[in-house]
């Protein structure tokens, strides 16, 4: 691997259950879209071709989470395929927003959506890419951030570790000079237990984080719970603070396991 | 303690009314500063470019408590009737961001270009006596002979400093238990202190520096009287009567270092979201990490951005961290803040702002966790492996 050797890695673009938007990122690339099909070949990405080059890929970046048999077979074959495997955001590294049905009955969901249930082959639980194989780097995000994206593709063009920190949004406020939405106008903000990465974009424009980039390298989120019920949050609304996009991760799991209304 | 403030000899004294400090902001101006001062932005009193008094936050006042902060108007004419808000100094001298050098493919092989560094002639106007010496904190580190951070020395020998004197210290507000404030006592160009009175709305003004006095003779102001200046021992008398809260300093150090076992710190960790805002807002907190990256066309460079203690990478060595937990990573930035910044550096890390108490999402409170420890010197935590975690 030797940057501006002429080595020019292929990559492939993986959908299992998602949205999209995280391999559109890399479409949303537009300034550097150029220079990166130049120094990697597309051999399978099918929201940018109908070809394919088949494998075994240099890197396969995988978008969705494990909700069908089916899929939990193909991503095995993904996997033998691929050199590095990179899951990209929420639903790959945390089983996304379809991970809601973990924590329902199994099936509960299907005969309020569909109308013929009867068709509808899938697991009972959605979950992340890494708990079926092995991951090389994980880029959170709901969607991922598409300079982080780009910088991961980079890095792994390098040869290098790619510089994708683990601390908390907080630290993105405070570089930007944000003024902490939670300390000066009382706004509910996940950002203190949640994964920098997107710049912080909401407290920019006074909202509290979502959560979109999951947990934390060590979030602990029970005290800034309990900050949020000094402010008055009803334990629904501190369900689903942490029951979104990043539901299934470990940490933000507990958290809404623990205000769980009794049955 | 002793709270009459520091006086210095009478006539270094000028007075300028409100309309004498807009001359003042516009004199920096017009000598090639970019001037920044305190501004109502998002919520709070930042620190931002101001072009003339309007600027100000007159008829604001901030009320500050362990993890929350609120502005709320007042009747009074006053610029500064706040405390001190979310900005300090610190990343006008040590940005948020920096780019050390870039590196390219030539040649001759791969060529090194160093980063010029971006330093332009920046005045702070209406910082307060703390972040005043949090700047001398800042100078005793990165600026130390022998070691001395080359970036630094370059914005800090370009920033220029009008310290404004403080007669209204919030509630986490601690100065006088380590002697930097209220009052202004040195690594100033130019102190005002803002007097409201029967007297007026005015400024007593003293320079520090041959470019405060230039700068001072040049926007002009009436002699000062004695009401005066016992006016501002006044002010600065009530000021400093006002601040209630207390770092007890007593043998801190030996206290902190004696009880690296104390439960205090399994207590805190657990209240403690290892989040690195306190880091963030305070003014000697000067860690960074490096950061090397390269982009699509073989091009490279080294960064270094604002890190924190409480990063897991932050005490990274070969194998692993050394600080895994929350309680390791809490008790590494306040002892070193309170003590072992004395056996680095010969002082306190820290200048009583109260950013880290406000600051804090869940309210933690150093004053109170070095209180707690205090009470029980010497108390250890039944733990299977001490100092294991």
């Amino acid at each position: 691997m030797i940057p501006g050797g002429g080595w020019r890695p292929s990559v492939a673009v993986w959908k299992f259950a998602s949205c999209d938007g995280c391999q559109l990122s890399l479409l949303d690339l537009e300034d550097e879209l150029l220079a990166l099909a130049g120094a990697v070949r597309v051999a399978h990405f099918t929201e940018l071709s109908r070809a394919d080059e088949g494998g075994p890929y240099d890197v396969s970046l995988v978008e969705g989470s494990i909700t069908t048999p089916e899929d939990a077979d193909r991503i095995g074959r993904v996997r033998e395929a691929s050199r590095v495997l990179v899951t990209i955001g929420a639903c790959a590294t945390a089983g996304g927003i379809q991970a809601l049905r973990n924590f329902a009955v199994a099936g509960a969901y299907a005969p309020v959506v569909y109308a013929h249930p009867e068709y509808i082959a899938s697991l009972a639980t959605s979950t992340p890419i890494a708990a079926h194989v092995t991951v090389d780097v994980e880029l959170h995000g709901c969607p991922v951030d598409r300079r982080q994206l780009l910088e991961v593709i980079t890095a792994l063009i390098a040869g290098r570790p790619p510089v994708v920190p683990g601390h908390s949004v907080c630290q993105e406020c405070k570089a930007r000079g944000t003024v902490c939405v939670l300390v000066a106008a009382g706004v509910p903000c996940l950002g203190p237990v949640t994964r920098a990465g997107c710049g912080a974009l909401c407290p920019a424009v006074g909202r509290g984080c979502y959560g979109c980039f999951g947990p934390a390298e060590s979030a602990r989120p029970s005290p800034l719970t309990n900050r949020f019920i000094r402010l008055g949050v009803s334990r629904p609304d501190l369900q689903r603070l942490y029951r979104t996009f990043n539901a299934a991760a470990p940490a933000f799991r507990s958290e809404h396991l623990r205000h769980d209304p009794p049955d | 303690m002793d709270v009459r403030p520091s006086r210095p000899p009478a006539d270094d004294w000028a007075v300028l009314d409100p309309q004498g400090i807009d001359r003042l902001i516009g004199a920096l101006g017009r000598r090639g500063y970019r001037t920044l001062g305190p501004v109502v932005r998002d919520g709070a009193i930042t620190l931002a470019e101001i072009a003339g008094v309007a600027d100000l936050p007159a008829g604001w006042r901030d009320a500050q408590d362990p993890g929350r902060y609120r502005l709320e108007r007042t009747e009074s004419p006053a610029f500064f009737a706040w405390a001190v808000g979310p900005h300090s100094a610190k990343a006008q001298v040590l940005p948020p961001r920096d780019r050390v050098w870039r590196a390219s493919a030539g040649a001759g092989g791969v060529e090194i270009a160093e980063a010029g560094v971006d330093a332009p002639p920046t005045a702070l106007v209406g910082i307060r006596p703390c972040d005043v010496a949090g700047l001398g904190v800042l100078d005793r580190v990165l600026g130390a002979a022998g070691a001395a951070d080359p970036a630094y020395l370059r914005r800090r020998a370009q920033t220029f400093v009008v310290v404004a004197e403080c007669g209204s210290p919030a509630a986490t507000c601690f100065c006088t238990s380590m002697g930097t404030g209220p009052d202004a006592r040195s690594g100033f160009d130019l102190a005002l202190t803002e007097l409201v009175d029967g007297g007026g709305h005015r400024f007593l003004s003293r320079s520090a520096t041959g470019a405060g006095a230039a700068l001072l003779r040049a926007v002009g102001g009436a002699s000062a009287t004695t009401i005066d200046r016992r006016s501002r021992d006044g002010v600065l008398g009530d000021a400093a009567a006002r601040i209630r809260r207390r770092l007890d300093r007593d043998g801190l150090p030996a206290l902190l270092e004696r009880n690296l076992e104390h439960p205090r710190w399994d207590e805190v960790a657990d209240r403690c979201l290892a989040c690195g805002n306190c880091t963030m807002v305070c003014p000697t907190c000067f860690c960074t990490s490096v950061e090397d990256t390269t982009d699509l066309t073989g091009a490279s460079q080294r960064e270094r951005r604002w890190a924190s203690c409480y990063e897991v990478g932050h005490s990274y060595i070969h194998g692993g961290p050394v600080r895994p937990s929350t309680r390791a990573r809490y008790r590494q930035w306040l002892t070193h803040k309170l003590g072992t910044w004395h056996d680095q550096f010969g002082e306190s890390g820290c200048v009583g702002c109260g950013r880290c108490v406000t600051w804090c999402p869940v309210g933690i409170d150093l004053c109170e966790e070095v209180d707690a420890i205090r009470r029980a010197d010497g108390a250890t935590a039944a733990r299977p492996a001490p100092g294991g975690s």
